[in-house]
């Protein structure tokens, strides 16, 4: 169980003596509960579930895992940041030249 | 351990109708529609427009070919991000005639009423109405207002049907797809069924995205003119593309493939579509299009399509095959497979 | 998405399949413990993507399957009393307990609203202040300080209208279950990145150690499983049975404290039911005496209601690996998606759902790998 998304935390406030942040998931923002995750700030990544941030991303064991994964082959220059471009998208399909 | 007899599955008692009364799902347009539609209403009133089970029936009146269609609008809250119940009954009714190759031309309408609901909304609803018949180009000739005790009626249903003028020529149906078509989809997926949820459960993201409503008929239009043999057109609504395609893959017992990798999806949509753990192709769209196409001609439609407003950012999302009758295979985005299947009940956001 | 679409890369993901395929000398049995990462295994077709040898048992699976047949009767009991307004997580809303489940519960006219957060629901409290509102706190490790954090809330805002039904299942006991029936197959565990973000993995060091069992922390994204599967398939390869972090971006070995302190301060361990299973010692979350005033089980009187668990479900040996769903006598005809009777039928994903949907089909070889890979012994 447990869907955790990661979403960049926009701003930081408080509301009735909790923190809450702004998190941006792809295209939208929704309210999250930032009281187990103290010491994020604006520009962190936290993991998201029914809203409340659980933890947040480690940036330089990100880089450094996805390092490894490189290493295993054919990653080549694929980086956490370039993936923001990716879009799903495959080629032409069999027999048929995109128009 | 060991297990010597493969287990019995070919003589698994399949009960005919697990429930008996109406649920929920039996209109979400998952499994329980179908099988609602399959064991109860098709027994009863069989006749062969009805089997075909398109969004249309295509009759003839002394050799002129008209589209008859009928639906009915249920939907909370009334009004949503990008539309309203009016727009809404009439594109959806608007599609269906379009998406059988037919110019639509004149709609009825009834309103189901509840006591207490402010002419103020109605007089909302009824504008939207005026400018959707006004944009899709037909006329809203007849009508009927019922009103029901309050408590007996969500604020406000509708009803419509529609009347359009069949192409010569065409001849489109589910019956007509065949392995081998390619299977083109107009554009991103999700967006009317996320616009909804995300107002409706109060999952407050109001306002960030917008439903998909709009008329077709120029769409199908352009398709038809880039390629009259086009097999089948279907607006995938209730369900997504998911139910649409699956529908289609069990009841022509024809294998279909769809590339994950090519369904398009908007930036918001995709974000809502994580959080709350739901698959865009399973999500509603009321603006959305996928054709089934001979493969020679799938590169001209899709240029047709792309020429059109709402069909700029048309793809082909997969290919009817020979191989797995009746299953719908999707090649997902890291290369492994998967059988789409469709849920028994609508969607609904998920923590796990 | 960041951290999100670099780890659903095809290229990687074939990539480290084929370094699987090449680690692997024989036969293993590997479990992922959480249903989220079943739920990604199937979406990505990951099964199909890694060598025959490796064979993937579907594992307890998700809080909404194991909540118990007697705690969604409570839930029923609760939603059908005039005045209540009871909230859920979307899932719940369609897992029957014997008198059917909370959507059909609606459709007859009760009060129940589907919330993505349990803080909605406190929210929905206070301003509803003439009703009573209670909010159905299932979930792993994971959802805890969520649904502490709301009952918590509630007693400091004073708002006494709320209350939760709580049925909280933790992880480590129904492994250790698994571990020591009779006849276990698992050789390997990945275990579940998210309920470790919170309680950290010292839990699952002792689990490996006592048990001589790999175990390793694993994310939910495709390339995550693959890793994870590559990682556990080098210890068994190895010889070596230790707690490896894979999801270290989301992980440390301590967790979240301040999580897991607000949980302890709201909930303590007890016992609790899993569907088809039965009772697992100290396997679940209470809400504290102190807070009693906000438990819905207390405040509703539905602590007498008990309902047995069906004796003719089997679906603890389907769990770990020792039966087929065809095995069992209910499959089919009293066990069915609608009506199912344990949690392997009640998750899509389940085992008994697998085989139902797609059983007749198992031996077409142009077909992939059903949902649900069939346990075989
Ligand atoms: S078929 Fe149903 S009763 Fe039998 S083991 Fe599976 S879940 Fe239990």
């Amino acid at each position: 169980m447990c869907l955790g998304i990661p979403g960049e935390l926009l701003e930081v406030r408080d509301v009735k003596g909790l923190k809450f942040g702004k998190v941006r998931f792809g295209g939208i923002t929704r309210d999250v509960c930032l009281e187990y995750a103290a010491d994020a700030v604006a520009g962190d990544y936290v993991v998201v579930h029914v809203g409340f941030a659980i933890s947040k991303i480690d940036k330089d064991e990100a880089a450094r895992s996805f390092a490894v994964l490189e290493d295993l082959g054919q990653t080549g220059e694929l980086t956490a940041d370039m993936a923001e471009q990716l879009l799903p998208r495959s080629g032409p399909w069999p027999g048929e030249e995109d128009p | 351990m060991k297990h010597p007899d493969p287990p019995p599955f070919s003589d698994c008692p399949i009960p005919i109708s697990e429930t008996e009364e109406i649920l929920l799902g039996h209109g979400s347009g998952g499994k329980l529609t179908a099988r609602l539609i399959e064991s109860v209403i098709l027994p009863a009133l069989a006749s062969p427009a009805l089997e075909a089970l398109d969004d249309q029936a295509v009759v003839s009146i002394d050799g002129t070919r008209l589209a008859f269609t009928t639906d009915s609008y249920v939907v909370t809250p009334l009004f949503f991000p990008g539309g309203d119940i009016g727009d809404l009954a009439v594109n959806g009714t608007v599609n269906d005639l379009a998406v059988g190759g037919a110019k639509p031309l004149f709609l009825s309408l009834s309103f189901i009423l509840e006591e207490g609901l402010a002419i103020t909304v109605l007089d909302r609803v009824l504008a939207s109405i005026r400018r959707a018949a006004a944009r899709a180009g037909v006329s809203i000739v007849t009508g009927d207002t019922k009103v029901v005790d309050r408590g007996k009626g969500d604020q406000m249903f509708i009803n419509t049907a529609g009347i359009g003028s069949l192409r010569p020529g065409v001849s489109l149906s589910s019956r007509r797809v065949r392995a081998g078509d390619a299977i083109l989809l107009s554009g991103p997926v999700g967006d009317h069924g996320m616009a909804i949820l995300s107002t409706r459960e109060g999952l407050d993201l109001e306002g960030q995205i917008q439903s998909d409503t709009a008329p077709l008929h120029e769409l199908t239009a352009a398709i038809l003119d880039a390629c009259p043999d086009v097999h089948a057109m279907r607006d995938p609504t209730r369900g997504g593309v998911a139910a649409t395609v699956v529908e289609i893959a069990t009841r022509q017992r024809l294998g279909i493939e769809i590339d994950e990798g090519a369904i398009p999806v908007r930036d918001p949509v995709r974000g809502a579509c994580e959080i709350f753990g739901l698959d865009p192709l399973l999500v509603a769209n009321e603006g959305k299009l996928v054709a089934f196409v001979p493969q020679n001609a799938s590169a001209g439609v899709l240029r047709a399509m792309r020429a059109t407003p709402l069909g700029a950012e048309a793809v082909r999302i997969g290919t009817v095959t020979e191989k797995h009758p009746g299953f719908v295979v999707v090649r997902t985005l890291i290369g492994g497979e998967r059988i789409l299947d469709l849920p028994f009940g609508e969607s609904l956001p998920r923590i796990c | 998405m960041k951290y999100l679409d670099e780890y659903r890369d095809g290229g990687v993901a074939s990539s480290i399949a084929k370094t699987i395929a090449e680690t692997v000398t024989r036969p293993w049995v590997l479990m992922e413990v959480c249903g989220g990462q079943t739920h990604s295994i199937v979406r990505y077709g990951i099964d199909r993507m890694i060598p025959p040898e490796v064979e993937l048992v579907h594992g307890p699976g998700c809080p909404v399957c194991v909540t118990s047949l007697e705690m969604i009767d409570k839930a029923h009991a609760i939603a059908s009393r005039p005045g209540v307004i009871f909230t859920s997580f979307g899932d719940m809303l369609r897992v029957p307990g014997s008198r059917g489940d909370l959507l059909t519960l609606k459709s007859r006219g009760a009060d129940v609203r589907v919330v993505y957060s349990p803080l909605d629901a406190v929210r929905i409290a206070s301003q509803n202040p003439a009703r009573e509102v209670v909010f159905f706190g299932i979930g792993f490790e994971t959802t805890a300080p969520a649904n502490a954090m709301a009952v918590y809330r509630a007693r400091k805002e004073g708002v006494g209208n709320f209350s939760m039904l709580l049925s909280h299942v933790l992880v480590p006991p129904a492994m250790a279950a698994i571990l020591q029936a009779p006849g276990n197959r698992v050789q390997g565990f990945l275990g579940p990145g998210h309920v470790c973000a919170i309680m950290g993995y010292r839990e699952y060091e002792s689990l490996a150690e006592r048990y001589r069992v790999p175990i390793v922390i694993t994310g939910f994204e495709p390339i995550d499983l693959l890793e994870g599967i590559l990682m556990t398939v080098r210890q068994l390869e190895t010889g070596r049975a230790v707690v490896e972090n894979q999801y270290a971006r989301a992980v440390t070995r301590d967790g979240n404290p301040a999580a897991r302190a607000l949980v302890l301060e709201v909930f303590e361990v007890g016992d609790r039911k899993w569907r088809g299973v039965g009772s697992i010692p100290k396997s679940g979350y209470k809400i504290r005496y102190e807070y009693r005033m906000h438990d819905a089980e207390k405040r509703f009187h539905v602590e007498e209601i008990a309902t047995e668990e069906s004796s003719l479900c089997i679906s603890g040996q389907i769990l770990r690996g020792l039966k087929k769903p065809s095995d069992c006598s209910a499959f089919g005809t009293l066990c069915t998606p609608q009506k199912p009777l344990g949690a392997t039928m009640v998750s899509a994903e389940g085992a008994c759902a697998a085989y139902y949907q797609y059983g007749r089909f198992l031996d077409s070889a142009s077909l992939p790998a059903v949902t649900a890979q069939a346990p075989t012994a």
